[in-house]
């Protein structure tokens, strides 16, 4: 459905509202969790050393990652309201390439990532075909 | 242990990263268009929807991408990572069209190119660009032996 047909079901901005929940919490908790999971290491080692309850103890325990799943339930939350009252076809990959560039961008600064040049291309490249993909 | 290149069960992992948003959100979505509309003064009629089966078998699905995800992200950047999630809608759309027989417009297909060469552009590169905290090989036990003597 094109862009106008979701206006006729839910209002412009309570539409906007709703991507802009999913793609901020959704954005905030994957950085959460990938600050997590580069403080701890390869999970594949932890698990050869610890067996895989120590994997999972390593995972549970850090509290940067309860505060990534926090945030990622709620843009969940989010996306199952959104979903209610919008189609797939608009939610899925609006909030994907959205969250691509938020996520690309908090990579950058949060997590230190050296995102050079191959990787904002392929971040631009990925969010306009995934934009594309969706008509 | 910084990754450079990844082995098999790696690629294995990105790619069950790659399917499974799109069936978990397929899931999902067919779950919710079945239910009435749920208004914003009742929100908590959304935890009834979790145990619909459709949305059931999303969250399972939606599981198991996260287990992939987090072992993923214990590897590789959260950049090279998040292409291989997009690749997913590419999977989606060509089993439409192979399988399925429906059509792909122009438009579409633009789409499949750009996600593919974006995710090709990614992979070329090194898979992990921050060193994690604990990269310290441990001591190995003759060398623990050196340090302390009376152990």
């Amino acid at each position: 459905m094109t862009l106008a047909g979701e206006l006729l079901q839910a209002s412009f901005w309570k539409a906007a509202a709703m991507m802009a929940t999913i793609v901020i919490t959704s954005s905030t908790g994957e950085v959460l969790t990938a600050a997590a999971m580069k403080s701890m290491g390869d999970l594949d080692d932890i698990r050869a050393r610890s067996g895989l309850v120590g994997a999972i103890k390593a995972v549970v325990t850090s509290p940067l990652f309860m505060g990534g799943i926090f945030f990622m339930a709620v843009a969940f939350f989010s996306l199952l309201f959104a979903l209610n009252h919008m189609n797939l076809s608009l939610v899925g990959p609006a909030a994907a390439s959205l969250t691509l560039v938020t996520n690309t961008v908090a990579a950058k600064f949060f997590l230190h990532e050296k995102v050079d040049q191959r990787r904002w291309t392929a971040a631009a490249l990925v969010c306009v075909g995934v934009y594309f993909l969706a008509h | 242990m910084t990754h450079h290149r990844l082995s098999f069960n790696q690629h294995l992992i990105l790619a069950f990263v790659s399917v499974s948003v799109p069936l978990g959100d397929a899931s999902l979505s067919r779950g919710m268009r079945s239910l009435p509309p749920i208004s914003p003064a009742h929100p908590l009629s959304l935890i009834g929807a979790v145990f619909t089966p459709w949305i059931a078998a999303g969250i399972a699905l939606l599981i198991g991408y996260f287990a992939s995800y987090l072992t993923a992200l214990s590897w590789a950047d959260l950049t090279y990572v998040m292409p291989a999630t997009a690749l997913g809608n590419v999977f989606v759309a060509l089993l439409a069209h192979y399988w399925l027989r429906e059509n792909i417009s122009w438009m579409r297909w633009m789409g499949i190119a750009m996600v593919t060469i974006g995710v090709a552009f990614v992979a070329h590169g090194p898979a992990n660009t921050t060193l994690p905290v604990n990269t310290v090989a441990p001591l190995e036990p003759q060398e623990l032996d050196a340090k302390e003597p009376g152990r």
